[in-house]
């Protein structure tokens, strides 16, 4: 083999079967499960009652036209922010593109909250200003129109930063022949920037639309209350009513989540193959276009839909907090605290949830940092022709949406697990299993550029001074790769900290998580309190952002997911 | 200390590939200074990582003295081999300062305290840096960067020393000075040396030996005085010093040193043997009132002389030097002092 003919290299002989048994762990053998319980199922006849049923297929129907409008909505927000921001001489552009990145880092049952505080009828915010439509109209967001509408939101970001990159890893000499072919800027963005950043924004599209068919939090709150289920509702709801079929069916029903996010994956590497071109050493700097006397108008429909979309969903969810009851108008006469009261002090179970939910974020981003450390070092390191299937399959549990992933558990742990006879089904252990499944990737990114761009002579000359590997790791990569290493635990730790989609699966009494706390909250009516969680939520999601966007300049290109 | 010995050595990547070095033997003497010199991609590079175990040979062996350092089976970690390496990128770990960088060496074989504190200042010392010790590699030059990771090298005494082109991203200037600094360092450690690089003037400066490498296979291993008087082979020829090589017919016999007599025979093209390849160096070459005619083909000003290049009457080109200007397209008569059969 490979590995015995090369002990010249650094790597000790541990750390290919260390690396192997992470992956087989955390990828092969979950999704492995999970596609031998569909393809059982499938093979005892049991998937033809499911498929024949018609409900399965107004789901699909409901997952398919939700994803595409809001796809739709995703391109037009998303590529409007990208081109405007990226292309032409908008003030204020760091500052507008932190603010667009915002919706995506807010987990989506958040966004939602805020969106239903904004509108109708028991809106708080706009009974305070006295429009509020009148009681009994019914909520305009409980609808195909109003989950597309959110989808887009949430998902503008990953429009824009794909369409950016694209949009900035265009070479400048191609605009600048243009430009002394003779033609006017209009025509140079029409013919030569716009078609050369089509594949940009098509893969944008793609990975818009893979995550919001795997989106669980705002069709959960959304569609529920109006009957309309997708595909990951639906699953939900199949777990509520559990029954003898149970499994048989939502693993069905989950490869389908995943054959449709393995086709919009597709689209997406198609479209991206061959624009490598960026690794020619050009400036990342994209020739500016001024706008002139238009500037004035773009910039203030740029604002505009920040207010829209961002600044207004929040002031509503503000308001909802401090209301006394959900539909009670806000006024200097009403306004309370008491929401916050109880979630702070009263309520045990938002304690455990916050208890929960930070030690279980704290765990998968200290404890993945070791795996990934390791991990990543591998894949620079190695050799071995293995590395790409390795870093593929430590990709595809992120790259599938959370509730797959959190199918894939509960079958691979009902049952007591093998040989030591302990059930982890229903312990917190189980989510923290599953997040360090989900979130190996979001881990391991940061690591592995820090570790691309480390010169190998750096260590070498540490071997040549004598220092052993658990050595070397300690005095020399580990200090070379710490501020990579510290964007990957932040950003794990976001992650897993407002994450609803794996939990609200995988939670039993006494391991819920923040998400699914929310959730329950509003589930169960109390929508004030549900609105003061999702505020401090907020208020930590911003702080994080501004803390990554602080060390952005100590960090490998790419890091920061919405810096390019 | 011993000689380090290098036994038929190979190394393949790739199943199916070329080998990058191809059944190398050599033997360094203790406290020699090796140049192996060759053009990029000649496998020089391999050979010197294979010697710090950085890779392990496909076939052949390294040993230090009697001690076996690598084969195709076995192999002692570059951790274990005491040796020590100046890169061409210096190597310097970013986050620590000049005497850290340079005690850790040390640090790692659990010397601590006043004797590690004694042994980093002197080897600061013997590269003139001193006053640097606490000082971060960011905030140094490329000569002052490239005499810490020799300071790093000198700190723990090696058997070994090898150094990666490390010359290779300093200005001319600083390559005198650093070329001085690494004969200093050579004579004070008495360690053994093993310097790779594609410059041939700085081989010749620098070692004891040079041994010429091309396509992974090794092609002369001898002093500079004799490689560059008694070169073997066309490739070694041309890449050792100036001169121009001619294919010519053979004279008679097994002469290699041809003097003016034996060249006169040689290039009127009525010597006896097959083709042979000759090697004639400008300084050989004399301009005379009559001997062959040559035609001027360019003149370049060098400052203490122009350097020329001639054209014999069947094409082939001469490189010559003259104290006199002369004209392009000028004809000449030269005598050939003395030439070498490669």
């Amino acid at each position: 083999m490979r590995q015995s003919r090369n002990r010249g290299n650094s790597q000790p002989r541990w750390l290919f079967p260390f690396v192997v048994t992470v992956i087989f762990c955390l990828s092969v053998l979950p999704l492995g499960r999970l596609a031998a319980t569909g393809i059982m199922s499938a093979f005892r006849g049991g998937a033809g009652e499911l498929l024949s049923d018609p409900g399965l297929w107004r789901s699909v129907y409901d997952t398919l036209s939700t994803s595409f409008f809001g796809m739709i909505a995703a391109v037009v927000l998303g590529g409007g922010f990208a081109l405007l921001l990226t292309l032409f001489d908008i003030r204020g552009k760091a500052l507008l593109g932190f603010l667009f990145m915002l919706p995506t880092m807010i987990p989506p049952q958040v966004t939602a909250l805020s969106w239903i505080g904004m509108t109708g009828p028991s809106s708080a915010l706009l009974k305070a200003i006295g429009l509020a439509p009148p009681l009994g109209s019914p909520q305009p967001l409980y609808s195909i129109g109003g989950i597309a509408l959110l989808y887009g939101v949430q998902n503008a970001a990953l429009v824009y930063l794909s369409l950016r990159a694209g949009l900035l890893a265009l070479p400048r000499d191609a605009v600048e022949a243009a430009r002394l072919s003779g033609a006017s800027s209009w025509q140079v963005l029409k013919d030569v920037i716009l078609p050369l950043s089509l594949p940009g924004l098509a893969a944008g599209a793609a990975i818009a639309f893979v995550s919001c068919v795997g989106n669980f939090g705002i069709p959960a709150i959304l569609g529920i209350p109006a009957g309309i289920y997708t595909l990951p509702t639906l699953i939900y709801s199949k777990f509520a009513a559990f029954g003898p079929g149970t499994f048989a069916d939502v693993s069905v029903l989950s490869a389908l989540i995943a054959i449709l996010s393995i086709i919009g994956l597709t689209v997406e590497g198609r479209v991206l193959r061959g624009r490598d071109y960026r690794v020619i050493g050009l400036s990342g700097q994209v020739a500016v276009f001024r706008l002139g006397a238009w500037r004035w108008l773009a910039e203030l429909m740029l604002w505009l839909t920040i207010f829209l979309i961002l600044v207004m969903p929040l002031i509503a969810l503000v308001a909802s907090s401090l209301a006394p009851a959900y539909g009670v108008p806000l006024s200097p006469a009403t306004v309370t605290v008491k929401a916050y009261e109880e979630i702070l002090v009263r309520q045990a179970a938002t304690r455990t949830a916050f208890a929960n939910s930070l030690s279980l974020s704290l765990a998968t981003a200290f404890g993945l940092l070791v795996v990934t450390v390791l991990t990543g070092y591998f894949l620079v390191r190695s050799r071995s022709r293995l590395t790409g299937l390795i870093s593929a399959l430590a990709e595809i549990p992120y790259a599938l949406p959370g509730i797959v992933l959190a199918v894939a558990f509960i079958l691979l742990f009902a049952a007591p697990i093998p040989v030591i006879g302990i059930s982890i089904y229903g312990t917190i252990w189980i989510i923290l299993i599953a997040y360090f499944s989900s979130f190996f990737a979001v881990s391991l990114k940061p690591v592995v550029s820090a570790f691309r761009q480390l010169d190998p002579s750096l260590e070498e000359a540490a071997r040549l001074s004598g220092a052993g590997f658990a050595r070397r790791l300690a005095d020399i990569l580990v200090p070379l790769v710490a501020p990579a290493a510290g964007a990957s635990v932040i950003l794990v730790f976001l992650i897993a900290c407002n994450e609803l989609t794996v939990s609200a699966l995988l939670w039993s009494a006494g391991t819920q998580t923040l998400g699914v706390l929310i959730y329950n909250l509003d589930d169960s009516g109390s929508f004030n309190i549900a609105a003061a969680l999702s505020v401090l939520v907020v208020v930590m999601v911003i702080a994080m952002m501004i803390l990554l966007e602080l060390m952005a300049k100590r960090l490998p290109k790419g890091v920061v997911p919405w810096r390019s | 200390m011993a000689k380090l010995i290098l036994n038929r050595l190979s190394k393949t990547f790739d199943m199916a590939g070329r080998a990058a070095v191809n059944d190398i033997s050599l033997t360094v003497r203790e406290g020699g200074f090796l140049a192996l010199l060759g053009p990029s991609g000649c496998g020089k590079t391999t050979v010197l990582r294979m010697i710090a175990g950085f890779e392990q040979p496909s076939d052949g062996s390294i040993l230090l003295g009697e001690r076996v350092l690598a084969d195709a089976g076995e192999m002692v970690p570059p951790e274990h081999r005491n040796m020590a390496m100046v890169f061409q990128s210096y190597a310097l770990w970013p986050h620590m300062s000049v005497a850290e960088n340079v005690g850790y060496p040390l640090k790692v074989r659990g010397i601590s305290g006043d004797k590690r504190d004694r042994k980093v200042r002197d080897a600061l010392t013997a590269v003139h840096l001193e006053t640097y010790a606490d000082r971060r590699p960011a905030d140094l030059s490329g000569g002052q960067r490239q005499r810490v990771a020799l300071a790093r090298c000198l700190v723990t005494e090696p058997d070994v020393v090898l150094l990666d082109e490390p010359l290779a991203n300093l200005d001319r200037h600083l390559r005198q000075e650093m070329e001085e600094t690494f004969r200093e360092f050579h004579a004070r450690s008495g360690a053994t040396m093993i310097y790779v690089t594609h410059d041939q003037a700085e081989a010749m400066a620098l070692a004891t030996d040079v041994a010429v490498m091309s396509e992974g296979r090794l092609l002369q291993v001898a002093t500079p005085e004799e490689i560059y008087a008694r070169p073997e082979g066309r490739l070694v020829g041309g890449l050792v010093g100036q001169g121009a090589i001619l294919s010519l017919s053979s004279p008679a016999g097994d002469r290699r040193i041809l003097d003016w007599p034996a060249m006169q025979l040689v290039l009127a093209d009525r010597a006896v043997g097959p083709g042979a390849d000759i090697l004639v160096r400008p300084q050989d070459v004399e301009i005379a009132a009559e001997g062959a005619a040559v035609t001027v083909l360019s003149v370049l000003f060098e400052g203490e002389r122009y350097a020329l290049r001639l054209a014999l009457p069947d094409g082939q080109t001469l490189r010559a030097f003259s104290r006199h200007p002369v004209k392009v397209a000028d004809r000449l008569a030269i005598v050939i002092r003395s030439a070498w059969r490669l």
